[in-house]
């Protein structure tokens, strides 16, 4: 008693992805994809830190370092993306962004 | 102690989780992520990972949240005046996504008994320097692949930012 199963950790982390990809799915706005795409990036790091626990080895707080990188990386490209997109046409809709030209 | 810990923060990021997708607003989501990313953070330290802990709270609910929000602001992105996808998103995803949850759950309840659990104590080997060491040693050619990598969108950032409209 007072000890967590690993199996709730690795649970909570598949919760927090399947929320992460119905705001994915189901939002307009181009911000909030963008955060739910984080939201699905932070719940597999937490899958990496379990993992890491459960067999008492630091690589998975390795990988999880590398994908809160990748994650930044991303965002800043991703942002200045949005930005761009907004200066030529003022809509954050994603429907309304669905072509590469003009 | 560590059970009320982990449903305490763990039901906090579910609730904040649900809360940035339901949103209208994109800075009523940042702060709700950030509130996810925080008690994560907990977690990871429940789970001994000191320095994982703190980068995800300098690193995510800081760095990440902070040009999330400057960039919501720039934009001046009001709420949501349509929501809701096309009918075949709405139909199909919510099925399928329960399905998946439903899939994963099964596979994580059967690969990991409940004999497997976890305290806080059990696994100290996330401080510092055990990540620095592992860091410089074993992961030494991804840590430079990642620093070009940051490199790159730094400089693919600033030159799509900076671009004038034509």
């Amino acid at each position: 008693m007072g000890s967590v199963p690993i199996s709730w950790f690795l649970t909570l982390s598949a919760v927090l992805f399947v929320i992460g990809v119905a705001g994915f799915l189901f939002r307009r706005n181009i911000i909030t994809v963008f955060m739910s795409i984080e939201l699905m990036l932070n719940a597999v790091n937490l899958s990496f830190v379990t993992f890491a626990y459960q067999f008492k080895k630091v690589d998975g707080h390795l990988l999880a370092l590398f994908v809160m990188v990748v994650a930044a990386a991303e965002a800043a490209v991703g942002l200045a993306i949005i930005l761009t997109v907004f200066k030529r046409r003022p809509s954050l809709d994603i429907d309304e962004v669905n072509s590469m030209k003009n | 102690m560590d059970l009320v810990l982990f449903l305490v923060f763990a039901i906090f990021a579910v609730a904040c989780a649900i809360n940035v997708v339901v949103q209208t607003h994109p800075i009523a989501s940042a702060i709700s992520l950030i509130g996810v990313m925080s008690s994560l953070a907990v977690l990871y330290l429940l789970l001994g990972g000191e320095f994982i802990a703190a980068a995800q709270v300098i690193v995510y609910a800081g760095a990440i949240m902070v040009l999330f929000v400057f960039v919501i602001m720039l934009l001046n992105s009001g709420a949501e005046t349509r929501s809701g996808r096309s009918l075949m998103a709405q139909a199909l995803g919510a099925p399928l996504l329960i399905a998946l949850l439903g899939i994963l759950a099964f596979f994580v309840q059967r690969l990991f008994p409940h004999e497997d659990t976890a305290r806080f104590g059990g696994f100290m080997g996330g401080s510092p320097k055990d990540v620095g060491n592992a860091l410089f040693t074993t992961y030494l050619l991804p840590f430079e692949a990642t620093s070009v990598l940051i490199l790159i969108a730094i400089v693919g950032a600033i030159v799509l930012a900076g671009r004038e409209p034509d």
